[in-house]
């Protein structure tokens, strides 16, 4: 064991546990605030594993933005505070989900592992410098054609969230249309 | 130096825990935090790949930046939809039939 074995390992168990505190708690805000953990300490993974400038962004992006807008999902959802039994699955598929999850784990393991677990990496630092050349130079058109992505994204989700809610045929729902309407922008 | 099995089994860990978040919750909301958590497994995969086997393209770091970029595109587009969703039903519980 090296001393970045130990780091690695440290910083990798407190994701694996918050990981699984995130998918297991009852309280839904939990839930959301354990992902903001998972994805932190994964950013610390990626800096023992010598690639800053990908934790930054996984920093910047992930716990900057998506788990904002998980938590603003939640809340225009009308997620309860505390412990919330009615959102809780019954037990059969839990363990059926557990089983299934495990078996992920164990038939991706059966194939990484054998393959590649021997090997000792030799964590390179401060090549940011090489990233942002080919970032610019030989992935120049898709780095281009994500913009585009993402600006498709951004007004598909405008026209999703604009939507009519209800439609003739479809049960009246149960939420007032005019209450809900300006939350979604 | 690191030996290359602690990232690989957190790869296979996460995949597994995200797995487990999809299929075991009823929250549209959680299943979403499920499915983060593969797409975060998949981006350690292409980041310790990128650290052992280093090119000259650099190709490991660049993908997981477009992954990253991907994901965040995706969870707009997943939210708005669960949006649209809570306005017409009036709850977000995957178990409940559709309309």
């Amino acid at each position: 064991m090296t001393s970045l074995d130990i780091l690695f390992a440290s910083v990798g168990l407190i994701t694996a546990a918050s990981a699984v505190l995130a998918v297991t708690t009852h309280q839904l805000v939990h839930a959301a605030l354990w992902l903001v953990v998972t994805l932190g300490t994964l950013a610390g993974c990626y800096l023992v594993l010598g690639a800053e400038l990908v934790a930054l962004v996984q920093l910047l992006i992930y716990v900057g933005a998506v788990v904002v807008l998980v938590l603003f999902a939640l809340m225009l959802t009308r997620a309860p505070m505390g412990r919330s039994p009615e959102h809780t699955s019954s037990g059969a598929q839990r363990i059926a989900a557990a089983v299934l999850g495990a078996g992920t784990t164990a038939l991706l393991g059966s194939v990484l592992l054998p393959a590649l677990g021997g090997e000792l990496l030799t964590a390179r630092v401060g090549d940011t410098k090489a990233i942002a050349t080919q970032l610019f130079g030989s992935w120049v058109w898709p780095f281009e054609l994500l913009s585009l992505l993402l600006l498709v994204a951004l007004v598909a989700a405008l026209a999703v969230s604009r939507m009519p809610a209800t439609t003739e045929g479809e049960p009246v729902s149960l939420v007032p249309a005019t209450s809900t309407e300006g939350e979604s922008e | 130096m690191i030996h290359l099995w602690l990232p690989l089994s957190l790869v296979c860990i996460l995949a597994g825990v995200g797995a487990y978040g999809v299929m075991a919750r009823r929250n549209a909301v959680l299943v979403l935090i499920g499915v983060e958590l593969i797409l975060n497994s998949a981006n350690l995969l292409f980041v310790t790949m990128g650290s052992v086997r280093g090119d000259a393209l650099q190709t490991g770091y660049v993908l997981t930046l477009f992954l990253i970029t991907i994901a965040a595109a995706e969870i707009g587009v997943a939210l708005a939809v669960v949006l649209a969703l809570f306005r017409s039903r009036g709850n977000i519980d995957l178990s409940e039939p559709g309309a």
